[in-house]
């Protein structure tokens, strides 16, 4: 442990700062896609009322919470543009669909909250919002699936050098752009990303669900949820171990990473018991403290690479000036940012009381 | 079509689809609390009503401006690795601050929208304020790396054209910074509020001139025809910083393939590549030499200077420059008339060919918005950063890029007509009002 804090200097501290963003849009975006796939599963006579409960917690604040993920990515093309290079490049294809997946969940909402409200349009903006909610946590997941499993950096290898003078591209299309991220692993993490939002959406929702039978409705499916969380978990998990060797090992054997385990754990069982118990406020940093740990897992078992096997932090790192400087930027947006959340999550979440 | 066509297209296809989302971001809010301060004011409800519609209309707009957005925030990766990779640790620093003004403009959206009868009066109209400054700072972040791609500094250049010694914060101060904020800025006021101020005169046409619209005609051309006065004059001292930072696009503006004195100002014509000529202009002597250096004597760098591989596309330039200058006067010239309306005392509504004018000019500002961007990124190439990296070498090795031009052309497509018709409708509603 204590090598592990000698080793910290200003790349370290960049990159965690970048996943304390992406823990915040894990948290928050993460949640309205969540949102999305109950909009797509709002069953029975109340099938109405549970689709206005989630567009009215979506609507003031989906735009805001989008903004960490372009955080995330500012962070990373300043920070160490080499590994984004890399990633960009390989992961081409999915990246592209995600894309395409969050325009039309964002268009599609807002759409459906400011068209015409005949049935017709209504129904159609819906089901496009409900199935991009779906497919685009699914291709997050799988991205950094492949990230994890080492595949892209190997990918990266074979490519021909960019950024001079062209050269033809001699690796077959497919071992390049598909196959790092159409593998089990990054496909069994793409379902774990998709779990995890429901399930915070499903406690978020039950929270701020007005009435009783309503809180109940999402607490069942949040407990229901939990358990696909800890299925696609330990799926991945197996799966690791051959699609995913730095992974795997590192969960199994790295110095530390029990206890993160453990505490993982330990999270997941206090959700579900305060979720049985209605603690909505237990339930809910329960839930939001069991799924930042399990990226910070990923984060930790990968730890010092950013994209394996062959970046590390250090040598994708941009010069120390930029480091140094969007820290600062960072540090001084923050003292903007952080009470103008506040302020926006105060406003809007009274309705929950 | 090659890799790296599809690619030049797929960029300048979401750039220009988004900018016109990001100019009604940055200057419909400020007329939407605009609004709202009337009625708070005067107790009249018609502004009341128009603040509202107006905070539905940026409700859409702001949403597939934000999506549309963080499209191109990948897409320079994307498409761009070489120059992303090269220039990232530069002009990040910009990209990080517009991040955190992204971040207080959707927050105070947020609260503007939903927030109506939630937050007291003065906090709504604060809301709207911060929404309307931090759209106009985040376009100032972005401009400035658009900057620096054509006036690069902050560095030096070392073994394999690598960038070393960088300085994120000389980059942000490049030559053509402040001159391209300025631009930017007056162009979304001018081109949203005469879009806007056209809507309304042509509602206003059609049926009875209603105080609704009377008073949303006077609050767009409250934005947006200053802005109209100021943009040629902005756009003159632009182009005598191209003049001096970039030669050659200047050049390629003018068409003026000749290194000489008294050049002439070039109206129409067709330049010609591969003759070297620009035939059928209608040429003013010495103007350009005046325009370009304020002095009739100087010498203005013709296209022959450069090698032919390192010129720009030259008719593109030349016909969008002038689309852009057409434009820009046109609508000066109905700002200023609108101006002279208005000083004697009559009601803008009630002159009918005003109303005509702004009916026609509704689309001249987004026309001139495209054109004027053309001018900039065209007329940069081959360059992706200026004398420093080429476009065909910043390009993703990454083949059939097709297939993403295709996928984003259909997409975009189909939100801009979906975004038009919501418009429309919303205008119809209006309509009987
Ligand atoms: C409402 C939109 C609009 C209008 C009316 C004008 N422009 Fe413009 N122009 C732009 C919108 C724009 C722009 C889209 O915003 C650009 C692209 C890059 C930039 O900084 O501004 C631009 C670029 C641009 C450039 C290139 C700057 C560069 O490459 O660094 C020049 C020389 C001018 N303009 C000059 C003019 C002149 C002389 C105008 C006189 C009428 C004019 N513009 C009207
Ligand atoms: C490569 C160029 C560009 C990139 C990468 C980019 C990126 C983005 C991103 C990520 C967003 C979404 C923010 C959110 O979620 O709220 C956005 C919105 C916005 N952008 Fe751009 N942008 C580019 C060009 C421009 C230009 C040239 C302008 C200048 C007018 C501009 C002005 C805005 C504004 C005002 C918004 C707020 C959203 C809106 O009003 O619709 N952007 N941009
Ligand atoms: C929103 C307004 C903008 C529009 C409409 C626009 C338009 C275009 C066009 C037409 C091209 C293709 C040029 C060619 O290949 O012949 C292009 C390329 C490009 N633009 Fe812009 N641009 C805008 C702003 C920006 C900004 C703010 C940035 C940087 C942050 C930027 C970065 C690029 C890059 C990297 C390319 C590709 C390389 C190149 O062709 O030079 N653009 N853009």
């Amino acid at each position: 442990m204590s090598g592990f804090f000698a080793s910290i200097g200003l790349p370290e501290i960049v990159a965690g700062v970048m996943v304390l963003a992406l823990n915040a849009y894990v948290l928050t975006g993460g949640a309205d896609f969540g949102g999305g796939v109950w909009d797509l599963l709002a069953r029975g006579p109340r099938r109405d009322d549970q689709r206005e409960l989630i567009a009215g917690a979506i609507g003031p604040i989906w735009e805001a919470n989008h903004v960490w993920l372009i955080l995330v990515l500012v962070i990373l093309f300043s920070s160490f543009p080499d590994a984004f290079a890399t990633l960009v490049i390989v992961l081409h294809i999915p990246l592209s669909l995600m894309l395409v997946g969050i325009v039309l969940r964002g268009s599609s909402f807002v759409f459906r909250s400011y068209g015409s409200r005949a049935e017709g349009p209504q129904r159609r903006w819906s089901r496009v919002f409900a199935v991009t909610s779906i497919i685009t946590p699914v291709l997050l997941g799988v991205i950094v699936g492949a990230i994890a499993s080492g595949t892209v950096g190997e990918a990266a290898t074979m490519l021909p050098s960019f950024g001079s003078a062209p050269t033809r591209m001699t690796a077959p299309y497919y071992l390049i752009f598909v196959a790092p991220w159409l593998a089990p692993f990054p496909l069994a993490l793409g379902a774990l990303a998709l779990a995890m939002f429901a399930f915070l959406a499903a406690v978020y929702l039950g929270m701020a669900a007005r009435d009783d039978a309503m809180r109940d409705l999402f607490r069942k499916r949040a407990l229901a949820t939990a358990a696909v969380v800890f299925i696609t978990a330990f799926v991945s998990l197996v799966l690791a171990f051959d699609g995913a060797p730095t992974v795997g090992r590192g969960l199994m054997l790295l110095e530390g990473s029990l206890l993160l385990q453990a505490t993982t754990g330990a999270a997941a069982i206090i959700a579900i018991w305060a979720l049985v118990t209605r603690r909505w406020r237990v339930a809910r940093i329960a839930a939001a403290a069991q799924v930042s740990l399990i990226l910070w897992g990923w984060v930790l078992v990968q730890y010092p690479l950013i994209v394996p096997p062959t970046h590390t932090l250090r040598s994708a790192a941009a010069p120390d000036i930029t480091l140094e400087l969007v820290l600062w930027g960072c540090a001084g947006g923050s003292v903007l940012l952080l009470p103008s959340l506040a302020y926006l999550y105060r406003t809007f979440g009274r309705q929950a009381e | 079509m090659t890799d790296l066509l599809a690619a030049r297209t797929q960029m300048a296809l979401s750039l220009g689809f988004h900018i016109i989302f990001a100019e009604i971001g940055i200057a419909l809010p400020l007329m939407m609390v605009i609004a709202e301060v009337m009625w708070r004011r005067t107790g009249d409800s018609t502004y009341l009503d128009l603040a509202k519609r107006w905070a539905k209309g940026t409700a859409i707009l702001f949403a597939v401006g934000a999506v549309s957005g963080t499209v191109l925030s990948f897409e320079l990766g994307l498409l761009w690795p070489g120059f992303m990779r090269l220039a990232g640790p530069l002009i990040g620093i910009p990209f990080s601050l517009e991040g955190f003004a992204f971040f207080l403009e959707a927050i105070f959206l947020g609260v503007y929208l939903y927030g109506w009868d939630r937050v007291s009066p003065r906090a709504h109209i604060a809301a709207g304020l911060v929404v309307a400054a931090s759209g106009a700072a985040s376009a100032v972040f972005v401009v400035l790396v658009n900057a620096w791609m054509n006036t690069p500094v902050g560095y030096t250049l070392a073994q394999g054209g690598k960038l070393a010694g960088i300085d994120p914060i000389a980059g942000m101060q490049s030559p053509a910074a402040f001159q391209q904020a300025l631009h930017m800025l007056l162009a979304s006021y001018a081109a949203t509020g005469f879009a806007v101020a056209g809507i309304h005169a042509w509602v206003s046409l059609r049926g009875r001139p209603s105080a609704f619209h009377r008073r949303a005609l006077a609050i767009a051309l409250a934005v947006g025809a200053p802005a109209a006065v100021l943009q040629p004059i902005s756009g003159d001292i632009s182009a005598r910083s191209v003049a001096e930072t970039q030669p050659v696009k200047l050049a390629a503006l003018e068409g003026q393939w000749e290194t000489r004195r008294r050049a002439p100002l070039r109206i129409g014509g067709f330049p010609d590549e591969a003759r070297e000529a620009t035939p059928f202009a209608l040429e003013i002597p010495g103007a350009l030499s005046f325009l370009a250096f304020h002095d009739v004597n100087a010498e203005v760098k013709g296209l022959k200077t450069v090698a032919r591989d390192d010129r720009p596309p030259v008719a593109v330039v030349h016909l969008a420059f002038q689309v852009m200058v057409g434009l820009g006067s046109a609508m000066a010239l109905i700002a200023l008339y609108a101006a002279v309306v208005a000083a004697r005392g009559r009601a803008l509504s009630s002159d009918r060919p005003l109303l005509v004018a702004l009916a026609v000019a509704a689309p001249f500002g987004y026309l001139a918005t495209e054109a004027g961007w053309m001018v900039t990124e065209v007329g940069r190439q081959p360059w992706v950063v200026q004398g420093v990296m080429r476009t065909s070498h910043a390009v993703t090795p990454m083949p059939g890029l097709i297939v993403p031009l295709v996928l984003f052309s259909v997409l975009y497509l189909g939100l801009g007509a979906v975004v038009i018709s919501l418009i429309a409708s919303l205008v119809r509603e209006t309509a009987t009002t």
